[in-house]
């Protein structure tokens, strides 16, 4: 019975001992944002804590903790999983720390793609990419003997056909929720037609010009296409759609092809949901889509002994053979071994496309908060394109003067 | 109660009064007349997964030494109070010579941030004070008349929009009017139009906020008439029985000039409540169609992954001011009456 026991506890602990990066000290406290593959990273990343205190805030409106956060000292969280957009706020207001020397310490089997470097110095060690792409219900289209759609114009016209079969009524669905949701199908439209948003070398906005114009008429289009209240609708929103069949053809982002794609739920649609890469726009030839990474960034405002503790226990899943080959559907990892599966389609073909990064600009949160609100009034027919763009410019030009970029 | 025992009973509140409210409101005050420094920037190369460009940062060791010199930030004066996305002094000018009609003037005026939330929470406060005065009144008028036995549970029924959280009320409403909901999908089939929706029209979601708040105010206006109802003396409305009063005689002529205190006060608290318009913006995910000034000081705090501490506060203290004058008539006329009364 007692060798029973200790065989038990030894299987029991052993998986975690054999983990453990034998850290002595130190206390780690993460904060990210909340889906499948974040958690899947965070959980690998506690394996190997040791006897440091591991805490971890998975949320959602994790954007919105996290520089009052940091800017605490010291600060409350000693990690923060962030993006192209979110290391912004926190390089701007210098509240995470270089991380060139833990690298060399620690970071053994970390890649050099997986480097965020900035002027030099590597400012966060990076684990997944993300971006939005195209998804179909294969059954609708064969059915009504559609192509699987290559550009937003052939989304248009494929959502209009499924809507005169009388299949569904409102067939394209998008995270189109007034605020950062809308702001960031501006983005991608906006770049799929080739535009910058600053004059180059200033922050003065550029998005009053025929390209712009052309990408909000595009996403008026689609939103005649999607269900009348698609100004409240995020991803969450938009996937429960999908899930309900209402929907044939979708926008949505990458790492939740994961839940769009496991047992649950009608298993006809899950059979009949397929991914493509991203769409382009106008003729271009670039996707309208940006690509996103994920990566770990330490708090300056923390003792180095925690700043310590957290590389390693975050470095450990960074590279992490295992956890990439265990949760291969859950996202496009960077870290080695990774072997990409169906399910990760979207993304590689974004890449191959040659789709842009998201812009890492000290701006640019102030330019997607003012695209946010302002382009609102056009989508509901109140107001012309070019008024629409002129105020979200009008809005934008204040913010900026105000945080001192103009 | 002599003044001076009066002062020392009042000095805790006073004292945390001013440390947790007056404090604050003047770290505000003085935080609205302050911009950023300006941004020093510097090129250098950013590599990610994805490659390498040259692009922009701020540099650091430039900024904290601004910082550390001047850590309020650049003196702008009523800056952030006269620009766009507030005042829009320039802006309104420009409107006033370039547009031809008035309506064309006052178009474009409402389309801007400041002026479109002032409108918001203008129509919000004048359509649901009053009905909440007029429902809470009503409600406590019907609920005083039932028998006792069944009063305690229709009291705890009525006040059960004050006990839910707004959010969570808000919620349950915003799910019922989905287009798939129980009531959007009855609207469209009753009114035959499939693309109806309730969370998509700018008035329709206007009105769907002002019922909510009128729902959700009501049960404060009816404790508080209902509590002031026991009071009214029973010789007065006995005699204008016998003399032939009809209800609503009694009602016009004893009732509510005995309570004219308490719906002031009603009226006072609410306009208050209703001036700060939050939850509900949120609960309906309606930030589109409607915004508040409270939703706006909320935006330039949360929504950006720059804060806009410059922008929050300004808006503050416009809202602050807003309350004051709305209240002050309400104000003046109690003082007007404390005065005679002494």
């Amino acid at each position: 019975m007692r060798k029973i026991i200790v065989t038990l506890l030894f299987l029991l602990f052993g998986t975690s001992a054999f983990a453990d990066c034998n850290i002595k000290s130190g206390s780690i406290n993460i904060l990210a944002n909340d889906f499948p593959a974040l958690r899947t990273f965070v959980e690998t990343s506690k394996q190997c804590k040791g006897s440091a205190d591991f805490k971890v805030t998975h949320s959602s409106e994790h954007n919105k903790i996290a520089v009052p956060a940091l800017t605490a000292n010291p600060s409350e969280f000693s990690a923060r999983i962030a993006a192209n957009s979110s290391i912004v706020p926190l390089m701007n207001q210098d509240l995470i720390r270089p991380l060139d020397d833990l690298v060399k310490k620690y970071g053994k089997g970390i890649q050099d793609s997986q480097l965020i470097t900035i002027d030099g110095k590597v400012m966060a060690v990076a684990f997944m990419a993300n971006t939005q792409h195209l998804y179909y219900r294969e059954d609708v289209l064969k059915d009504l003997g559609i192509a699987i759609p290559k550009t937003y114009e052939e989304v248009v016209a494929a959502s209009e056909k499924i809507r005169a079969s009388g299949k569904m009524q409102y067939p394209y669905a998008a995270a189109y929720k007034a605020g950062w949701n809308l702001a960031e199908e501006f983005v991608n439209m906006f770049i799929g037609h080739g535009g910058e948003f600053f004059k180059a070398g200033s922050a003065q906005p550029n998005i009053n010009n025929a390209k712009g114009v052309a990408t909000l008429n595009m996403l008026k289009k689609l939103s005649e296409l999607s269900n009348p209240d698609y100004l409240t609708h995020d991803s969450e929103a938009i996937k429960v759609e999908w899930e309900s069949g209402n929907v044939a053809l979708m926008t949505l982002w990458a790492s939740r092809s994961g839940t769009l794609l496991d047992d649950e739920g009608d298993p006809n649609i899950t059979k009949a949901t397929k991914l493509t890469g991203p769409a382009t726009v106008g003729g271009g030839n670039i996707p309208a889509a940006t690509l996103w990474w994920d990566g770990f960034t330490l708090a300056k405002n923390r003792p180095d002994a925690d700043a310590e503790a957290t590389f390693r226990a975050l470095a450990h899943a960074a590279s992490n053979k295992k956890m990439v080959a265990d949760a291969a559907d859950q996202a496009v990892w960077l870290v080695e071994g990774f072997v990409p599966g169906p399910k990760s389609i979207g993304v590689i073909e974004a890449v191959k496309m040659g789709a842009k990064p998201y812009p890492m600009l000290p701006q640019m949160g102030l330019m997607h908060g003012a695209l946010g609100s302002e382009i609102v009034e056009f989508l509901q027919g109140k107001e012309s394109a070019e008024q629409a763009l002129k105020d979200v410019e009008a809005a934008y030009i204040s913010k900026a003067k105000e945080q001192g970029f103009l | 109660m002599p003044n001076k025992t009066f002062f020392w009973f009042f000095l805790p509140t006073g004292l945390a009064m001013i440390l947790f409210i007056g404090l604050p409101i003047i770290s505000t005050g003085i935080q609205s007349f302050y911009a950023q420094h300006d941004q020093v920037v510097k090129e250098v190369k950013k590599c990610d997964p994805f490659g390498c460009t040259v692009s922009i940062v701020v540099d650091n060791e430039e900024t904290s030494k601004i910082r550390e010199a001047k850590p309020l930030g650049k003196f702008n004066g009523f800056g952030t109070y006269t620009d766009r996305n507030h005042l829009a002094v320039d802006e309104i000018k420009k409107f006033w010579n370039e547009t031809e009609s008035f309506s064309a003037f006052v178009d474009q005026v409402t389309n801007l941030p400041f002026y479109k939330a002032l409108i918001f929470t203008l129509t919000y406060c004048l359509f649901v004070t009053p009905n909440v005065l007029l429902l809470g009144f009503i409600i406590a008028l019907s609920l005083n008349a039932v028998a006792r036995k069944i009063r305690g549970p229709l009291i705890f029924g009525t006040i059960l929009p004050m006990i839910v959280t707004p959010l969570v009320g808000s919620l349950v409403l915003f799910w019922m009017i989905d287009s798939q909901g129980i009531i959007g999908a009855n609207i469209q089939n009753l009114m035959n139009d499939p693309y109806l929706s309730l969370k998509s029209s700018k008035t329709l979601t206007w009105i769907t906020i002002i019922i909510y708040g009128i729902w959700h105010h009501s049960p404060f206006a009816f404790v508080v008439f209902y509590a002031a109802l026991q009071t009214v003396p029973q010789e007065p409305v006995e005699a204008a029985i016998i003399d032939g009063a009809s209800r609503f005689q009694r009602i016009k002529h004893i009732v509510l000039p005995h309570i004219y205190p308490v719906v002031t006060f009603v009226a006072l608290i609410s306009l208050m409540d209703n001036f700060r318009v939050f939850e509900p913006i949120i609960g309906f995910s309606a930030e589109g169609s409607a915004q508040s000034l409270s939703w706006l000081i909320y935006d330039n705090l949360v929504n950006e992954e720059v804060i806009l501490f410059g922008s929050a506060a300004a808006t503050s203290m416009m809202t602050i001011i807003g309350i004051a004058i709305l209240l002050a008539p309400v104000l003046i006329r109690t003082w007007k009456e404390f005065k005679t009364a002494r």
